[in-house]
């Protein structure tokens, strides 16, 4: 944390894109009427997104005229929340996880990495394409350390696959979202430990079994718990694999 | 009403009463930062912690929990407060040391200093060394604009003087960027504070961040000597405190009257201080070949009088201005009656009002506090943020409340609320009284100098009282027709019938060249005498009628002399002396007195308390001090059947520039820079 200005150099001005207008226009009458502050957040975020990833003077005056509100109101809010970037970030911009479990994990080296690739924390690289802050917990804490990079996060991250990642995404070639070692979500590692039995997901009976559909609702009458089961989905094909030792 | 115990107290208050003010009702005090009275609450300081049982097993702050929260005991006992427990002692003790872990070491420079809530309640919950042994963060000091200095390392982010700029001002200009440890307060990319209430976040701010910036290392608190006084910079007769040291006024606070200006004052009454001191007249000036020469009292009065001798009563005449006191303006109207002179009036500004019309068609008749209770405000003529700002941070807290139609006739100005624009001039006034009687208990006019000021001013108000009688305006126990002055004399001129006599000419008149061939000028600013009358001026200042004066009779400005004034309302007030006039300046009763004898006239007193013992006589409600007389809403019957042919020109507010109204804060200084920004400002808005 520290002290956020806006940017020294700042565009003359901004102005939504017409499909993003309509956007906002759509968030916005989410809120009764005089209570059209409350869209501030979604519109910095469009805002920001449409405008290279970075909160500009004019956007935040123009979502403030937008929603009617002072222009400090909007300033207090961009200012509040971190993940508003106020002075412009690269074409990829890197948020590192630094919280415990990824420091645990290896955030540190990944922070070697940028440090190296990019320059200090919060800087920019000098051709614009890559850029890296770090931040606390991003809730990936399973498959850590990762970043976040522009919308998306990419996990199980060591020194070289975050530095292959680095080069892939700035070259432009295609990459692969979420774990880099090939688990699905945040399964363990090494596969499927417990809830192997593909027996216990069979159906037993067309009324007992797992998992509702549609054409099941409860009728009248009968106990809920006929119908409302625990409804596990069976697991993906792929990782059903035995565990590997 | 709910019983709760308090330190073994058991006080019983209302449900919706905050355990903060609970505890005050049974007598303990609780220390506080963010909390104030006429805020909304915020709770963020943690100095108000308290223990409580039937609540949280844990410190609560008092200010943000209220009575109806606790629980009552098993068998039904009041819910316990505990403001002196240890644990009380403890937490307080550890909000104290978080707060000063930031807080610099600098009350020997800090202009707070011997008034600073921190600094006092250090003494009480500080220990005497920190444990914190890590550097102290430093925050840059923000540009707020020529009023308030920052020094915004001193700031414990109590968030009052943002809430007081939202909520009170509504100018919402104020803010807090960042968060946590890096919070500031600040303006947008620190712009000037717009407001015209700007100055009451220094008294707010509970330490040294927001500071006055004109009086920027001038004086200690402990030095100066403390007055109560009355503002005249308004007609609303704001309660201040003249600091004085020496006999040099310092500063100028508020003090706290609820019926008028709660704790607030607008800038123009706190900034105009140093206009005391500058393009003061300090001794009697004659005209010689066109130019004013220095004289001493015996040769401006035999000049005068020699005038006075050459010329008849009809071709004498006098005028009053907007900051003269009741005495001084009576003591010029008894020398005129005895001089046999009809010509004066206390309406330099040309307004049509006269005692004739009964009171109550120049008195703010539903009272200030009335704003309260009203549900629908009618402003017609007026531009109330510039005229009376306190009064429209009334006006604006009744509209925020809710269920408070506003209306206005006339400018369409930003008035920091919002409002149905229903026209410009008299045609949509007169629009009014084919409308049906409004359904609102307590409706309420207020007619500014913009409606009356003119020449078809009577006709003006006949139809606001015809539009208000017929609109339930005024009725049995409610009268809501208002009249909102902008000048402190102007309540006070008028209940002593200083208008003109039969067959007297009224100031506009007298002003016409030719008119007249003696003029005296009762601090007079604000009107253009034309060439050929002999003007005799008494005042304060070297100002508009200094520079059109013949003679010039030095006065004293408003905290050099006693005096009663009756603001807008009908209130008289009691305006205390905090020092004395420069020089050769007298006061102005002082003078008159002199004078009279001169032109052999002499008046029947010796002594102010004489004068006063025979305005008391002649007009018993004003020795009734800080009392409204009620005034007879019967007259607006009568006014209302007047009628008259009516102007088609617009509404428009006698104020242009608030900052520069008369001539104290045209020679202030301050007031100037203040009043450049505006039209900065207002030349980039129009742009």
């Amino acid at each position: 944390m520290s002290v956020r200005r806006l940017a020294e150099e700042q565009p003359t001005s901004f102005e939504f894109t017409p499909e993003n207008r309509a956007w906002a226009d759509q968030q916005i009458a989410k809120y009764p009427p005089g209570r059209q502050n409350s869209a501030v957040i979604s519109l910095l975020w469009r805002a920001q997104k449409q405008n290279d990833y970075w909160l500009s003077k004019p956007a935040i005056e123009k979502v403030a005229e937008i929603l009617g509100m002072p222009y400090i109101r909007v300033l207090e809010v961009a200012t509040f929340y971190t993940m508003f970037n106020l002075a412009p970030v690269g074409r990829q911009h890197v948020q590192l996880c630094g919280t415990t479990p990824c420091m645990l994990r290896g955030a540190e080296d990944l922070k070697r990495v940028c440090e190296r690739r990019i320059g200090p924390v919060g800087s920019v690289a000098k051709d614009g394409a890559l850029s890296w802050v770090e931040v606390e917990c991003l809730g990936a804490c399973c498959n850590a350390p990762m970043v976040q990079i522009n919308d998306d996060y990419y996990e199980d991250l060591t020194a070289e696959s975050f530095e292959k990642l680095l080069d892939d995404l700035v070259a432009g070639r295609p990459v692969k979202k979420g774990s880099q070692i090939g688990r699905v979500s945040s399964e363990p590692v090494g596969g499927l430990t417990s809830l192997i039995d593909p027996s216990i997901y069979k159906r037993t009976s067309p009324t007992s079994g797992a998992g509702l559909e549609d054409s099941a609702a409860k009728k009248p009458g009968e106990p809920a718990n006929v119908q409302e089961s625990p409804a596990p989905s069976p697991p993906i094909a792929d990782s059903t694999a035995p565990r590997r030792q | 009403m709910s019983k709760i115990i308090v330190d073994g107290t058991e006080v019983d208050v209302p449900p919706e009463y905050t355990l903060l003010q609970a505890c005050e009702a049974a007598g303990a005090e609780i220390p506080r930062f963010c909390f104030h009275e006429r805020l909304s609450i915020a709770g963020n300081c943690r100095m108000c912690l308290v223990e409580v049982k039937g609540g949280p097993p844990k410190p609560q702050a008092s200010c943000a929990m209220s009575v109806r929260d606790l629980r009552p005991g098993p068998n039904g006992e009041p819910p316990v407060v505990l403001t002196n427990s240890p644990m009380v002692t403890k937490a307080r003790h550890g909000v104290m040391e978080f707060l000063l872990i930031n807080h610099p070491l600098d009350c020997p420079i800090c202009d707070q200093g011997g008034e600073c809530d921190l600094q006092d309640q250090a003494m009480a919950y500080g220990v005497d060394s920190s444990r914190f042994k890590e550097n102290k963060r430093a925050v840059e000091d923000k540009y707020l604009g020529a009023l308030v200095k920052t020094s915004m390392n001193r700031c414990i982010q109590c968030t009052r003087c943002v809430r007081f700029m939202t909520e009170v001002a509504g100018v919402p200009e104020l803010g807090a960027i960042g968060r946590g440890e890096d919070m500031e307060i600040t303006s947008y990319l620190e712009r000037a504070l717009t407001s015209e209430l700007q100055g009451n976040v220094i008294d707010l701010c509970p330490v040294g961040a927001l500071t006055s910036k004109p009086y920027e290392f001038k004086a200690r608190p402990w030095e100066l000597a403390k007055t109560e006084s009355v503002d005249v910079m308004d007609a609303l007769g704001s309660a201040i405190r003249i600091d004085s040291r020496g006999r040099e006024v310092m500063r100028i606070l508020p003090r706290v009257n609820d019926a008028i200006n709660e704790e607030w004052i607008s800038d123009k009454t706190r900034y105009n201080v140093d206009g005391l001191k500058v393009q003061r007249l300090d001794r009697p000036y004659i005209r010689k070949g066109g130019k004013l020469v220095p004289a001493s009292w015996p040769e401006a009065f035999a000049a005068i009088a020699a005038k006075a001798k050459a010329t008849t009563p009809q071709r004498i005449g006098a005028i009053a201005g907007d900051l003269a006191s009741v005495e001084e303006m009576f003591a010029l109207k008894a020398l005129m009656d005895k001089l046999g002179v009809a010509n004066i009036d206390c309406r330099q500004d040309g307004s049509k009002l006269d005692p004739k019309f009964g009171r109550a068609s120049y008195l703010f008749n539903s009272t200030i506090a009335g704003i309260e209770q009203a549900d629908a405000i009618m402003i017609i003529g007026s531009n109330p943020r510039l005229e009376a700002p306190v009064l429209n941070a009334r006006i604006r807290r009744r509209w925020a409340r809710g269920d408070c139609l506003i209306g206005v006739v006339g400018e369409r100005a930003d008035l920091t609320y919002s409002y149905n624009y229903l026209g410009a001039g008299p045609d949509s006034l007169a629009q009014l009284l084919d409308h049906p009687p409004a359904d609102k208990t307590k409706p309420m006019f207020i007619l500014g100098a913009g409606a009356f000021a003119r020449p078809d001013g009577a006709a003006v108000l006949a139809l606001a009282a015809k539009a208000a009688l017929s609109l339930g305006v005024v009725k049995d126990g409610w009268n809501g027709f208002n009249v909102l002055h902008s000048a402190a004399s102007r309540v006070g001129g008028l209940d002593l019938g200083f208008t003109p006599g039969e067959g007297g000419l009224d100031a506009p008149g007298m002003a016409k060249a030719g008119a007249l061939d003696l003029i005296f000028n009762l601090g007079a600013d604000e009107i253009q005498i034309e060439p050929g009358a002999f003007v005799v001026y008494i005042g304060t200042h070297g100002d508009r009628g200094a520079h059109r004066a013949d003679v010039i009779l030095p006065g004293a400005a408003y905290p050099e002399k006693t005096g009663i004034y009756v603001n807008t309302e009908g209130r008289p007030q009691f305006g205390d002396r905090a020092t004395f006039p420069p020089g050769q300046a007298r006061e102005d009763w002082a003078i008159l007195r002199a004078l009279s004898d001169a032109l052999g006239a002499r008046l029947p007193f010796d002594s102010l308390t004489q004068l006063r013992a025979t305005v008391n006589a002649a007009h018993p409600h004003l020795a009734r001090l800080d009392e409204i007389t009620p005034a007879d809403a019967g007259a607006l019957a009568n006014l209302a059947s007047l009628g008259g042919a009516l102007d088609k020109a617009p509404f428009v507010s006698p104020i242009e520039d608030f900052y520069l109204t008369n001539p104290i804060a045209r020679a202030s200084k301050v007031m100037a820079e203040c009043s450049a920004m505006a039209k900065a400002r207002a030349l980039k808005a129009a742009e």
